[in-house]
């Protein structure tokens, strides 16, 4: 596989991390969800790691680097999924997630986005008034 | 301490490391590591083989499964003939990289493993073993 799917679900985005990446493909998903939530406008992104066995600081640089990017195109993202032995590890490892929203699976973080996306079209309304 | 199997992977691409990180992972589960020990483990092969990669510019892999008294381990050995690190100390600093990483993967590394050796000469290259004990 050279390509990661991403699917769009309203105004978020969904990836879900099947295989064990190498970098270039890796590399290669964080500039196609950059591109797509321009592309979209999309307002969120979700990104199922729950079929990664390990997380390492190349696929950690990754997803904090696509999440800061998301961030400047006014997306959130969220990670989902993240096995418990994953966090452990990237704890001990040194790395942290900077800025990364995480949730237990893709029905909670879709909640978090929605709930998050709604506090903030509320506050929109709000600064015209 | 005895040898009870050993062999010998190409790190010479980005693909030679995925493939490394899943030889390591099966040798952890025929060792019956715990889960969190097999991806710590796993997870210190991916780094070390990346910089094997990177700046030893491609390299091997030797692993051996060793007996010592009556404990089972896990030992990985990444060699390279890059051109070293002249610095050891600074390399192993948390956060220093000498390229765009995070400079996390050496000292990183350490953190997830039982043993951690690492010996380089400028010029020649660099080898870093790595044990885990089950
Ligand atoms: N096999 C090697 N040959 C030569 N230099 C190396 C080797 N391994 C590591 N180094 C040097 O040590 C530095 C620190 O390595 P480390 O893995 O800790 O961080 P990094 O690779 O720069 O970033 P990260 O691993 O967090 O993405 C590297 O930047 C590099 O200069
Ligand atoms: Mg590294």
């Amino acid at each position: 596989m050279d390509r990661i799917p991403i699917l769009q679900m309203g105004k978020f985005l969904l990836v879900t991390i099947q295989v064990d990446l190498h970098d270039r493909l890796a590399l290669t998903l964080q500039d196609d969800l950059t591109a797509k939530i321009e592309k979209t406008n999309a307002k969120g992104v979700l990104i199922d790691i729950s079929s990664l066995e390990i997380v390492d600081s190349f696929i950690g640089r990754m997803i904090a680097n696509t999440s800061s990017m998301a961030r400047i195109l006014d997306a959130k993202t969220v990670v989902v999924g993240m096995q418990p032995a994953v966090a452990i590890t990237l704890v001990e490892l040194g790395l942290t997630l900077t800025g990364v929203q995480t949730a237990l699976n893709v029905e909670r973080g879709m909640h978090l986005l929605r709930t998050s996306l709604a506090d903030k079209e509320a506050d929109d309304v709000c600064d015209q008034v | 301490m005895s040898v009870i199997k050993s062999d010998v992977l190409p790190i010479r691409s980005e693909q030679d490391i995925v493939l490394a990180r899943q030889a390591v992972r099966k040798l952890t589960q025929e060792l019956t590591f715990s889960i969190v020990d097999q991806t710590k483990f796993v997870t210190a092969a991916s780094e070390l083989a990346r910089n094997t990669l990177i700046y030893g510019g491609g390299g091997d892999l030797y692993w051996e499964v060793i007996l010592d008294g009556g404990r089972k381990g896990l030992k990985l050995s990444f060699k390279d003939e890059g051109p070293g690190i002249p610095d050891l100390k600074q390399a192993m600093t948390d956060g220093w990289t000498s390229g765009h990483g995070l400079g996390m993967g050496l000292s990183g590394s350490k953190r997830l493993v039982n043993d951690f050796e690492i010996e380089s000469t400028p010029g020649k290259g660099t080898r870093v073993t790595i044990t885990r004990w089950k």
